[in-house]
């Protein structure tokens, strides 16, 4: 199964301090770590929220609102996608990362196309192959 | 289970082999090792529940199976010393070997992790013993499971491993990794076994049990170690490719009944996008290392041709025809020149496809392969020539063994009996 694991945000991350070199060597150890053991499917940090936005749906039109955004601990600061046998292995592997004191992890299992179930129609599931086939050819022009 | 034990086996299946790599270095028996781990999975097992799971649980166990192994050093020690006449030379020696063990076990573990993996594909085993214990030892698979994934007996596959061991052993196999050619021979060993397993999971659409779909994903899984024990190896990348992109469409595959469902007809929104990404970007780096990919390289890019292609019309024939030209060159593979003939009609029309194909007819192995003459019905049916199509379809349902593509093909034949 494919989980995502989330790294929340916190003062530090929101602020935009960069980690040290020494967190850094830590964690590239460990994303070696997971990459021999076979399970990281991709991994990527993420800008504090003052560079993001947020769009909020109302009866009217949508509401753009910039960030930063409040509520830190709802914030995501990384994030990784792992294949895993199960959720105890994310937590024995989450448990080995070099995380400062206070620091969150959060595990989240990925949705597969087959968990939608009857839901996703044929009618759907062709509706998205037409939106990706012209996806796609817009990121190779 | 208690959420402990969920725990344990969860580090178990983190840890295991390279502990049993680490103990192989200093035991030079993989039977010994494995034992070994075992026995300090046991006390693991007997301890944690009531002192708590450890901080490093990896160094927990190695520091247990350390202990286990040298008592058993000791107690071979006191044996040998109620022989009358053991000499100080023996003494020595085994303290060396205590010595070499903790140095040992305070290394980094890569290397003998990739170690083990190429003691398990050692070519003095048989394919299926090395399939078998690959799976057991880097994959850290139970014999149950291996059994289930097989079909077979666990009896059989636990008979298999064991065989396979004392065959590494009684040949004294040492771990090291080989070098130079050697090096070569061995890695496109390892490189078969890993492919091997991976389509026994793939092409195994039949199978209702879940374990085979797994194996696809564990041979994946064993790749990417490679890939990462082994970063200079283009070939390495190109089978990491070459699975990534297969597997992004494993729930393409197979239809609501399970019915098999062709590359050209799948569904590609159900295709895993980021496996493809994956793919690709592991293509790319075995391209950036050799202007002269091997098999699973070229195999690799030609299903990233099919990858990058929105839809089936999008398809890069004249690329994958190229391709398939650079593999039959290698190969002389009669399945791959059979590929070759698809890939060269879907460029340039049936009549090319089928003058590919009639230079295949003699072909002694292709004798009973339902492919050709499916295939050769297919081009006859583009070029018109149902009669001749008929006769094709209805040896090709004659041949094969799946009773769900028999009746396709009758199906087809019954319709160009109608046209």
């Amino acid at each position: 199964m494919r989980v995502m694991v989330i790294v929340k945000a916190n003062k530090e991350t929101e602020a935009g301090v960069m980690p040290s070199t020494e967190l850094l060597a830590a964690m590239g150890n460990y994303n070696e770590e997971l990459v021999k053991a076979g399970i990281m499917l991709a991994g990527d940090g993420l800008h504090p929220s003052s560079k993001g936005k947020r769009v909020k749906f109302t009866k009217a039109q949508p509401k753009v609102t910039d960030g930063p955004f409040a509520e830190t601990k709802e914030l995501i600061a990384g994030f990784w996608m792992w294949k895993v046998k199960s959720m105890e292995q994310a937590v024995e592997w989450v448990k080995r990362c070099p995380m400062a004191e206070g620091d969150e992890l959060e595990i989240r299992q990925v949705f597969e196309a087959e968990d939608f179930g009857e839901a996703f129609t044929p009618e759907l599931r062709a509706q998205e192959e037409r939106l990706l086939a012209e996806a796609q050819k817009l990121t190779r022009a | 289970m208690s959420e402990t034990h969920h725990a344990i086996d969860a580090i178990w299946r983190i840890e295991q082999a390279k502990l049993i790599a680490g103990l192989t270095r200093f035991t030079r028996d993989i039977g010994q090792a494995e034992e070994l781990a075992q026995e300090a999975l046991l006390t693991a097992l007997e301890q944690w529940p009531k002192s708590g799971i450890p901080e490093k649980p990896g160094a927990w166990l190695m520091a247990a199976a350390k202990n286990r192994a040298i008592d058993r050093i000791r107690k071979a020690k006191l044996a040998e010393t109620k022989h009358a006449e053991i000499g100080r030379a023996r003494d020595a020696e085994q303290e060396e070997a205590l010595q070499e063990l903790e140095a040992a076990l305070d290394d980094p573990v890569g290397d003998d992790l990739l170690r083990l993996i190429f003691i398990s594909c050692h070519p003095v085993l048989t394919s299926d013993a090395r399939t078998a214990l690959t799976l057991r030892l880097i994959g850290g698979l139970t014999t149950d499971e291996i059994a289930r994934a097989y079909l077979q007996t666990e009896a059989t596959v636990a008979q298999r491993i064991v065989r396979a061991k004392r065959t590494l052993a009684d040949r004294k196999v040492p771990f090291e990794l080989p070098r130079g050619a050697e090096l070569m021979a061995r890695r496109d060993s390892v490189i078969e076994v890993l492919y091997l397993i991976f389509n026994e999971g793939y092409s195994a659409t039949n199978g209702e049990d879940w374990m085979r779909p797994q194996l696809c994903e564990e041979a994946l899984r064993l790749s990417r170690i490679l890939a990462g024990l082994m970063p200079g190896e283009a070939e390495v990348h190109g089978l990491v490719a070459l699975m990534e992109i297969q597997a992004s469409r494993l729930h393409a595959r197979t239809g609501p009944d399970g019915e098999p469902i062709l590359l050209l007809e799948q569904n590609r929104a159900l295709w895993d996008q980021l496996l493809i990404r994956r793919g690709l970007a592991a293509l790319a780096q075995a391209e950036a290392l050799t202007s002269a990919p091997g098999r699973y390289g070229i195999q690799a890019a030609i299903a990233a041709c099919h990858a990058r292609a929105a839809r089936a019309a999008d398809t890069d024939w004249n690329r994958i025809a190229a391709l398939y030209d650079l593999l039959a060159a290698r190969e002389d593979s009669p399945v791959v020149e059979l590929n070759r003939a698809v890939a060269h009609s879907m460029k340039s029309g049936p009549q090319t496809g089928l003058d590919l194909l009639d230079a295949l007819l003699g072909e002694e192995a292709l004798k009973a392969y339902y492919l050709l003459p499916s295939v050769r019905g297919d081009f006859l049916v583009k070029l018109g020539r149902h009669a001749e199509a008929e006769t094709e379809f209805r040896r090709a349902a004659a041949l094969t063994q799946n009773a769900r593509e028999r009746s396709l093909l009758l199906q087809r034949a019954d319709a160009c009996r109608q046209s």
